[in-house]
């Protein structure tokens, strides 16, 4: 006899059950039932808060190149557990050779990430020739705690997609994956467990989004929102949600997945720019200020 | 001999000694040159400098003629302007403090001598003692020093301070000056740093430069060492006394000098008392400006005599 | 020979080389307009209460003319001329700027209220050479954004406050214009007159008609503004409360927006700073522009082994500061720019004292008539304490003192603010240490209150999101596709 996965939520590095203890069907396209996961309820969006904001610091604090490590080896868990996620995508009924297809673009996605942890502050920043005598630099800097909300439309690559150019740059994040295939992401939560992500930088919720979105958005501790396609009265909701801590809010409007959606304008969507002034001496001999 | 400072308080002063930013201080000098002095308010502002100036001839080539003009000049700055002030005092090398002396007679203007092997002072410690003695037993009223610019750069504080404090003790009742010569220390900092060691070690006054090494008496050196004279007034209560010597030649200048004094010292420190102007050149400016703001009229150098 | 005080004569700019004329129009479409409504608002100069003129008071109807305008201007020149040829039309701007400097410096002073000595040396300076840098950048913007495809966003609608008023007209309208969008610009209704006199400098430029409008008028003006359909960018500058006012407004639009708002910024001393300097820096960071600044160092942080030297520096430092005439070419601070602001700052001053703060002012007279404020220390205060909390916008500054770097850093970062922070030290490692914890945009170590169009200023939390300045200030003013 099988025996069947409780797929379950993922805060601070744990798999905790909801502390609402419900639960919902996951169906395959054909009715198939699949398996019952948590319905995450607020408690479980501020639990998950929590865990992002205290991990939130020490991540940013890494190296950016120990990021680029990090990422890089959950592009080597992925790789080693390809098959679960080929098995788990055609189960919520993609057709083969497109959840091979899925999975590879995935494990590519986290090696272009792991590549980009610490190139993209050179591209953003910059040193600023300002006409006194001070040094002048600007440099991007995490939001800090993002909510996002993850693609609808793929199980795993939309996810993948949209939390990487987010962790690579220091941020934490708060993840209400796909609500009717969160299959993968709770399994990427494993992945993601066993790789050397520490335990608080990725939180996953599974649920709905009508019910996780507006308290993820009026949270008062989360600096931004990265919200996938989904259905604009939601997102306005969000966005007014938002104001309140004057929330960076990025909403897209065309799938996350696809490969033009990438890249360093994303990253740059969720750094600050700090820019500091300094001083510099005039040294004599030079133009002569002693 | 004189006790010297122990190790411990000569560390303490050089490590309280604050650090000063350059670009800071450039900016705080701006603001005061920004500000606009007119009216009355120059004036009397142009009448002070000049009661406040060291009316200076520093030659290889000096005679006790050109010393006597000098004299002259500074007794009677233009005769044709009234009721003018004098300038504070006359500083010459010590071989002309004699003629000096007698030059002005009771003038009220105090004769300055340099001393220490002016400008260098780089003479053997005894020599420098006797060459301000000489000053002294000719008459010198103040006594401008040097201090071993390469003994403080090589970080021999000791000496420096002893130096200082046993010509302060040779001076008796006679005001001491010590001169810097900041256009060789580097940088503000250590402009800062030897203040505080001058200060401490016994100076009345102390003086940016020679007036043969620039740059001389820059801004920023003077104002560094107003900051030092102010956390000395603050903390004991007593007061010491500044010139700024060599490169101040105009009287906008000058005035800019004098409001910096006000604003970072306080008024008590804008009389010759307390403040003074090393400079030849610069006398004649101000009276051009005195005479500008009384008549209306700009003035030409011909109708000011150049003693 | 002593000399008992010398104190200096006041030394005015003349008012009289600027004209003012006894009403303004609208300047929609290159030309001035008239209000549909006719309704005018008064103008008064806030260092004498003197009236000094009319001014148009825009309405929606006003408003949809203007953004036409803008749009038509967009359309049929702007978008397509290329950038070199805009780049030619900033540059030209920014010459006739210089050459009127004088006039706009005296106009600014008048009708804000801040001293000559800021807007001649500060303001207008910075607003010329921003136009001159953005101008550079019209023909480089793919340089710029080096694999992305980027184009204008359109109609740019910009409402600025009153505290920089042609300095942040600047600041919006020369990234907008070389980026290739049009502008409608609404100033601050207490100092409206350097944005008209900037409308006639576009039309001696010969700026094409309806590239930059100018639009007048109270906050009902600026929220049709920011609602009308056919705009396509907001940039504003201004309150908190206002920002989400804006921010609401947005939502369900594909409107970018842009928002520098209210700022309580730390300016942090350190026992080994630069002190004499580091005290220069705090007057600088609090008293400039009457306090009147979004990044004012308004929170004084100063450790305690330094902290009673620090207070008697900056009282006798405070002797020196002289209050009154803006047109004074010796006044460092200025008149309070409305009486309505002037009344919200003693509101504050009141609630420190009903807070037991301790309280130090200079001894100096104020005027009698106009909007004048002393500047006002407040010693001795908690950061529980509300004038610890809310941004005054005024010449008040609270001084707190703390025993460790790890204290200050979180007592700094303890706001919703997230503007600027200074940190004095004279520890290399230490200004970068402490500063990349700071959660502050701008960072001003060993200086302060310092602004450059090369450097791009803006905010963390609730002080806004996007920045101006710099390649950075681009961004706002471009739109990114794939």
């Amino acid at each position: 006899m099988e025996i069947l996965k409780t797929y379950k939520l993922y805060i601070g590095g744990q798999f905790p059950r909801t502390e609402s203890g419900r639960s919902y069907a996951v169906l395959a396209p054909n009715g198939k039932h699949l398996a019952n996961v948590c319905q995450a309820s607020k408690k479980d969006v501020r639990n998950a808060v929590q865990a992002a904001r205290k991990a939130q610091a020490s991540w940013a604090g890494k190296t950016a190149f120990n990021r680029s490590q990090i990422v890089y080896r959950i592009a080597e868990m992925l790789e080693n557990r390809k098959v679960q996620f080929i098995e788990e995508l055609a189960a919520m009924g993609l057709a083969q050779q497109s959840a091979e297809q899925e999975v590879q673009m995935s494990i590519d996605r986290c090696v272009y990430y792991a590549g980009w942890a610490d190139k993209f502050q050179t591209l953003l920043g910059s040193v600023n020739p300002v006409g006194s005598s001070h040094f002048n630099f600007s440099v991007p800097e995490p939001m800090g705690v993002v909510g996002v909300v993850a693609c609808q439309q793929t199980a795993l690559l939309g996810l993948i997609s949209q939390i990487l150019p987010l962790l690579i740059g220091g941020n934490t994040v708060v993840v209400v994956a796909n609500t009717t295939q969160p299959l993968c992401a709770i399994s990427f939560a494993e992945v993601l467990a066993t790789s050397d992500v520490p335990g608080g930088v990725v939180n996953i919720l599974t649920g709905e989004v009508g019910e996780l979105l507006p308290t993820l958005a009026g949270h008062m501790d989360v600096n931004a929102l990265s919200i996938a396609p989904i259905d604009s009265n939601l997102q306005n909701a969000a966005q007014e949600a938002a104001i309140d801590n004057l929330k960076r809010v990025r909403i897209f409007t065309d799938p996350l997945h696809v490969k033009s959606a990438q890249g360093l304008p994303y990253i740059a969507d969720f750094q600050e720019i700090k820019t500091t002034w300094h001083p510099v001496e005039q040294v004599a001999g030079g133009a002569g200020g002693y | 001999m004189l006790e010297s400072i122990s190790p411990l308080e000569l560390n303490a002063i050089i490590a309280n000694s604050p650090s000063i930013d350059q670009i800071g201080t450039l900016e705080r000098i701006a603001r005061i040159q920004a500000r606009s002095i007119k009216g009355a308010a120059k004036l009397k502002g142009l009448r002070m400098a000049l009661s406040m100036i060291d009316l200076t001839t520093l030659e290889g080539k000096d005679t006790p003629g050109k010393v006597r003009q000098l004299c002259y000049k500074a007794q009677h700055l233009h005769d044709q302007a009234a009721d003018l002030p004098t300038v504070a005092a006359v500083c010459v090398y010590p071989t002309m403090v004699g003629v000096a002396k007698k030059a002005l007679g009771n003038s009220g203007i105090k004769v300055a001598s340099v001393s220490t092997a002016f400008p260098s002072g780089q003479a053997p410690f005894e020599l420098k003692k006797l060459d301000t003695q000489y000053a002294l037993d000719n008459g010198a009223d103040e006594i401008d020093m040097v201090i071993s610019r390469g003994r403080f750069l090589a970080g021999d504080y000791q000496f420096v301070y002893d130096e200082i404090a046993a010509i302060k003790a040779l001076c008796g009742q006679a005001r001491i000056k010590v001169i810097f010569e900041t256009g060789e220390l580097d940088s503000l900092d250590q402009v800062r740093r030897i203040s505080d060691l001058a200060i401490a070690a016994g100076a009345d006054f102390i003086k940016t430069s020679t007036g043969k090494i620039q740059p001389a008496a820059t801004f920023p050196v003077v104002l560094t060492m107003l900051g030092a004279i102010k956390d000395h007034f603050d903390k004991t209560g007593q007061m010491i006394g500044m010139k700024p010597a060599g490169g101040i030649s105009s009287s906008k200048l000058a005035l800019q000098h004098l409001l910096m004094v006000k604003e970072v010292l306080g008024e008590a420190w804008l009389s010759n008392e307390w403040y003074r102007f090393g400079a030849s050149s610069l006398a004649n400016d101000l009276l051009m400006q005195y005479q500008k703001q009384q008549t209306g009229k700009y003035q030409s150098a011909a109708y000011f005599s150049i003693d | 020979m002593s000399n008992s005080t010398w104190n200096l004569e006041p030394s005015l700019e003349s008012a009289a080389q600027v004209q003012i004329k006894s009403q303004y129009e609208l300047f929609i479409d290159g030309k001035w307009q008239a209000p549909l409504s006719n309704a005018y608002f008064d103008s008064v100069n806030p260092a004498d209460e003197s009236p000094l003129t009319k001014i148009a008071w825009a309405n929606a109807a006003d408003i949809d003319l203007a953004v036409s305008a803008a749009r038509s201007a967009y359309d049929n020149s702007w978008s397509t001329m290329g950038g070199a040829a805009r780049g030619k039309y900033l540059f030209r701007i920014a010459r006739l700027m210089q050459e009127k400097a004088k006039e706009l410096a005296v106009l600014e002073t008048l009708d804000g209220g801040k001293p000559i000595r800021e807007s001649r040396d500060i303001d207008i300076p910075l607003a010329c050479n921003h136009f001159f840098y953005y101008a550079g950048w019209a023909d480089k913007l793919q340089e710029a954004f080096a694999g992305q495809q980027i184009s204008p966003l359109g109609v740019a609608a910009q409402i600025i406050p009153w505290n920089f008023p042609l300095l942040m007209l600047a600041w919006k309208v020369a990234p907008a214009l070389a980026c290739g969008n049009t502008v409608v610009l609404k100033p601050a209704e207490t100092t409206s007159l350097t944005a008209l006199k900037f409308a006639e400098i576009c039309q001696e430029a010969g700026l094409p008609a309806g590239v930059v409008n100018i639009v007048t008028g109270y906050g009902d003006t600026g929220a049709a503004l920011v609602a009308h359909p056919n705009v396509d960018k907001i940039a504003f500058t201004g309150s908190t409360a206002v920002g989400k006012q804006i921010q609401k407004a947005c939502i369900g639009t594909s409107k970018k927006l842009t928002l520098e708002l209210g700022g309580k910024s730390a300016n942090i001393i350190l026992e080994d700073a630069p002190i004499d300097q580091a005290v220069e820096g705090v007057i600088n960071a609090i008293f400039f522009n009457q306090g009147h600044v979004c990044c004012a160092g308004s929170r004084l942080f100063v450790q305690e082994s330094i902290a009673d030297r620090v207070l008697e520096k900056l009282k006798f430092r405070l002797q020196s500061i002289y209050v009154g005439n803006p047109l004074d070419k010796n006044t460092d601070v200025g008149a309070v720019n409305s009486k309505k602001q002037l009344e919200t700052i003693e509101r504050y001053i009141q609630l420190g004292l009903e807070e037991g703060a301790e309280i130090y002012q200079p001894t100096c007279e104020l005027p009698s008539s106009g909007y004048y404020c002393k500047p006002t220390l407040f010693m001795d205060v908690a950061q529980s304490a509300r004038i610890v909390q809310e941004e005054i916008f005024g010449p008040v500054l609270t001084i707190q003192t703390f025993r460790t770097i790890e204290e200050v850093v979180q007592k700094a970062n303890n706001s919703p603010y997230g503007l600027a922070a200074g940190i004095w030290t004279d520890k290399g490692a230490r200004i970068f240490g402490v500063s990349q914890q700071l959660n502050a945009g701008v960072i001003w170590a060993n200086t302060y209150n310092k602004f450059d169009p090369a450097s791009p200023f803006g905010g963390y939390k609730e002080s806004g999101f996007g920045r101006e300045g710099g390649r950075h200030g681009l961004s706002a003013y471009l739109k990114f596709s794939n």
